[in-house]
């Protein structure tokens, strides 16, 4: 496999959505916290202050802020696509793009921007909503609707500020009737683990030998799996995105019937197949939430998946 | 101490003591007075200037909702399906077919000495072409080798040719994207529809510039613009204002020949509430005749033909999503509440009745929190509201400037598929808004229709469609209604009629210089009148010479 930031092609993007106060912020801030290595390209929208912890900024100048390890933030405004496009010129290059939308925008179209641009891909739609506020403001008579396709917009809704809602079970259910397809995981002060919010890294520095997170794992489940060799790709990826699993993430290599390698990439129900970087080798790892995913179950679909595909290589 | 008195064939003075007068004596910029030869003799020695003498002078008109980027597009090809007059005076003729449009964007490429460079136009009108849409395949005839992107004249579609795909990466099947239809081929047609699909090209096609911005030329052609068209103060009503653009603007407009005066509001954007607020102020400060800086400028939601305005229910009658919001209510709320504790004026973008309906709600409660006297908030298009809204303005002391241009541009379209026909005839509700007292103003939008208050003052005397349909008789005004409301009425939006908008002592010596007399040639002609300049601060501008 290859390190964390040196690959090409196409570079990763994550829309963070959700309405004014849902922790947008934190999260991005959480996530640089984490970075552990990883260059996070952080691009801002709302108005103002930076929203980045004084203490992780380095350097500012005119467009770009340096923060430490390597991240940098920019806020974007209305120039978004010109924005992304300096982001991908530095030098060294950003490892993941955290685009975090003003709080009425709808991420799904910035999302379909961000898929419309050949130089990125779209990783996948966060949308943070606030436990204790987010039913009042569903039904609000002027940002109702705005809330409501947020969260129907999401492909992992954080379900955030758990500790502050009098029924959090309440508000969960109600999220995953307003957005059937979304995975929701729940936080306080919008604190996840990085490899549920961007993906695993890689390098498979990710886990630990009993399969859990390094960091951040209470809650969280992961596994990392063999993909069964000359499996078709684009099934086994619907595999991992179906509700059924309820996994949060699935990222990894698998080689085709003709010997190809492909990068398969899973965030709730939304998955993507692309080309494998040169010197990819075969792996998967799985996230999802402790008692909801059943990885066993999902070890068993995988390689249920494998004997089902004829090889043809 | 000499005044200059000129006699003219008619003066409108807007000052109802004499609303007419035949002379006018002017010093230092300024009306020493009007009245006959006989009245301005006591204000002593004069020299008599007969030029106007067979003329019609009025207050100089008063664009209250316009930007300078207007000059600007003329460096780009002009599209439109309708004929339009360039800052220099030459009016181009609309075009009435593709090929047409494809003919000048040729001739235009073929200009252009450097092979690579992207072509852009403006103000193409697809509604006009009957069913057919113009596509890539068109523009490709007028050239294949360079980028060709043309803006529509609503600002919500950009069409682009082959090349321009080709450079963006987006000339591959398999697109799924709702503002990018596809081809029988299964490759974009090139109609790229909303921000979000046009964004992707505008680095390719010449537009990826903020196009609300101004430059320095296009403050200057601007102007031009506003001499041709009586225009002696004009709004530029969504500058970002950075430093350097301010010092620009301050060093062209002071010069001794810039023949208008530019309020120059600031747009809510790249700050806090509280450091906009101060950020204002501090401008207000650095105000000049010529540039009067001072006032916020916040937009709500979208726009009605591009269906990201906010409506109340039930909707848009094609029964396309309820619109966009551009800015939290929360938001909203605290800019009302921090202007109006620091006495700041704010001008808010509503198109659809329930952004006017969230605008209206938060200057009520910052109201309550931060009682204001005179504050003169001022809703900006307003296009759908109703009458219950325009009664709330009179009661919380708001200002509406409305839209009257487009029922002539857009009205067919909004009677038959944005808004249906009832609230058609309503949209911008002048007559309503007067009988309620709602300080009114009317207004081009310019670029997106031309600059013209006498235009916009037929569109709100005549209420007429481009098909000739009359939309919504019930809402028409008339002609001295609408010269006022482009004067005075204007004035009163910026809180400048006590310094312009009529012809009385004291005030600004502003005219707007006309070869016919608005009050006479009756409603249906008032778009005909002729201009044949300007008088601004009482120096002379014949459109002719600009």
């Amino acid at each position: 496999m290859t390190a964390g930031g040196t690959q090409s092609g196409p570079l990763p993007v994550t829309v963070v959505g959700g309405y004014l106060g849902a922790g947008k912020t934190t999260l991005v801030n959480n996530m640089l916290r984490q970075a552990g290595g990883r260059r996070l390209a952080i691009m801002v929208n709302e108005f103002g202050a930076l929203p980045i912890d004084s203490s992780l900024v380095e350097a500012a100048d005119d467009r770009i802020v340096s923060l430490t390890g390597g991240c940098v933030c920019c806020s974007y405004g209305e120039d978004m696509v010109s924005s992304l496009a300096m982001l991908a010129t530095l030098d060294p290059r950003p490892d993941h793009v955290l685009l975090e939308a003003s709080g009425v925008a709808l991420p799904g179209a910035i999302a379909g921007t961000v898929g419309l641009l050949s130089d990125f891909a779209l990783d996948g739609t966060v949308v943070l909503a606030d436990a204790e506020t987010v039913q009042r403001r569903a039904g609000d008579r002027y940002v109702g609707s705005t809330v409501r396709q947020q969260i129907a917009e999401a492909d992992l809704i954080l379900l955030n500020k758990c500790d502050l809602a009098a029924d959090p079970d309440a508000v969960e259910a109600w999220l995953s009737e307003a957005a059937p397809g979304a995975r929701i995981v729940r936080a306080e002060q919008a604190d996840v683990p990085i490899d549920a919010v961007l993906g695993t890294r890689t390098d498979g520095s990710t886990l630990r030998a009993d399969g859990r997170f390094r960091d951040h794992t209470s809650g969280y489940v992961a596994a990392e799996l063999d993909p069964p060799a000359g499996a078709d790709p684009e099934a086994l990826a619907r595999l991992l995105a179906d509700p059924a699993h309820r996994l949060l993430r699935a990222k990894g290599f698998v080689r085709r019937p003709d010997g190809a390698m492909a990068a398969l990439q899973v965030v709730g129900s939304r998955w993507t197949v692309s080309e494998a970087p040169a010197g990819a080798l075969p792996g998967l790892v799985c996230i999802g939430l402790k008692g909801q995913a059943d990885l066993a179950a999902v070890q068993q679909a995988v390689g249920e998946a494998k004997a089902s595909t004829p090889a043809t290589g | 101490m000499t005044n200059t008195v000129y006699p003219a064939r008619k003066i409108i003075t807007m000052n109802p003591a004499r609303p007419h007068a035949s002379h006018v004596a002017v010093r230092d910029g300024r009306i020493v007075g009007a009245g006959t030869l006989d009245e301005l003799t006591g204000w002593g020695a004069y020299t008599l200037d007969d030029r106007f003498a067979d003329k019609v002078l009025m207050p100089g008109l008063v664009e209250g909702h316009s930007h300078t980027m207007e000059g600007t597009l003329w460096a780009y090809v002009y599209c439109g399906f309708f004929d339009r007059m360039d800052p220099e005076g030459t009016v181009w003729p609309g075009l009435r077919s593709i090929d047409e449009i494809v003919e000048r964007l040729r001739e235009a490429a073929d200009r252009l000495e450097d092979p690579a460079a992207p072509l852009a136009g403006w103000s193409l009108d697809a509604i006009y072409y009957g069913n057919r849409r113009v596509d890539r395949h068109d523009l490709d005839r007028a050239s294949t080798q360079r980028a060709i992107g043309v803006l529509n004249a609503s600002g919500h579609i950009l069409n682009v040719n082959s090349k321009a795909l080709e450079l963006a990466g987006l000339l591959k099947p398999g697109i799924d994207h709702p503002g990018i239809p596809l081809g029988e081929d299964g490759l974009p047609t090139g109609e790229m529809k909303g921000p979000d699909a046009m964004a992707p090209l505008g680095p390719f096609t010449g537009f990826d510039r903020d196009l609300l911005a101004c430059d320095e030329p296009g403050l200057r052609r601007f102007a031009r613009l506003c001499v041709r068209t009586g225009v002696t103060t004009a709004a530029d009503l969504a500058n970002t204002l950075p430093d350097d653009a301010v010092d620009m603007m301050l060093r062209v407009t002071a010069e001794p020949d810039y023949p208008a005066r530019i309020v120059a509001l600031r747009r809510f954007y790249g700050v806090t509430p509280e450091e906009l607020i101060d950020r204002v102020l501090g401008l207000r400060d650095r105000s000049q005749d010529s540039l009067r800086l001072g006032i916020i400028k916040v937009v709500a939601d979208g726009s009605i033909q591009g269906f990201s305005a906010r409506l109340r229910w039930p909707g848009y009658f094609n029964g396309a999503p309820e619109g966009l919001w551009y800015i939290p209510p929360e938001h909203l709320l605290e800019i009302y509440q921090r202007a109006m504790a620091a006495g700041v004026q704010v001008h808010t973008h509503t198109n659809g009745d329930e952004a006017t309906e969230l605008a209206l709600d938060c200057v009520e409660a910052a109201l309550r929190k931060h009682p204001s006297p005179d504050h003169r908030f001022t809703l900006q298009h307003c296009q759908l509201a109703d009458a219950a809204q325009f009664r709330r303005m009179t009661k919380l002391g708001m200002c509406v400037n409305l839209f009257p241009n487009h029922h002539f541009y857009w009205g067919d379209q909004h009677y038959g598929i944005t808004v249906g026909p009832e609230r058609a005839e309503r949209m911008n509700a002048c007559a309503t808004a007067l009988a309620a007292g709602v300080p009114l103003a009317i207004h081009s939008d310019a670029p997106v229709t031309p600059l013209g208050p006498l235009f916009t003052a037929w569109c709100a005397v005549n209420r007429r469609t481009a098909t000739g349909r009359t939309l919504g008789e019930h809402e028409r005004i008339g002609v001295a209604d609408a010269l006022r409301t482009i004067t005075l009425g204007a004035a009163y939006t910026f809180k400048l009629d006590g310094e312009i908008g009529s012809i009385e002592t004291g005030k600004r010596a502003d005219f707007a210089v006309l070869e016919d007399d608005p009050e006479t040639v009756g409603g249906e002609a008032l778009k005909d009148v002729r201009v044949w300049g300007t008088v601004q601060g009482g120096r002379i501008f014949p459109a002719a010479e600009i």
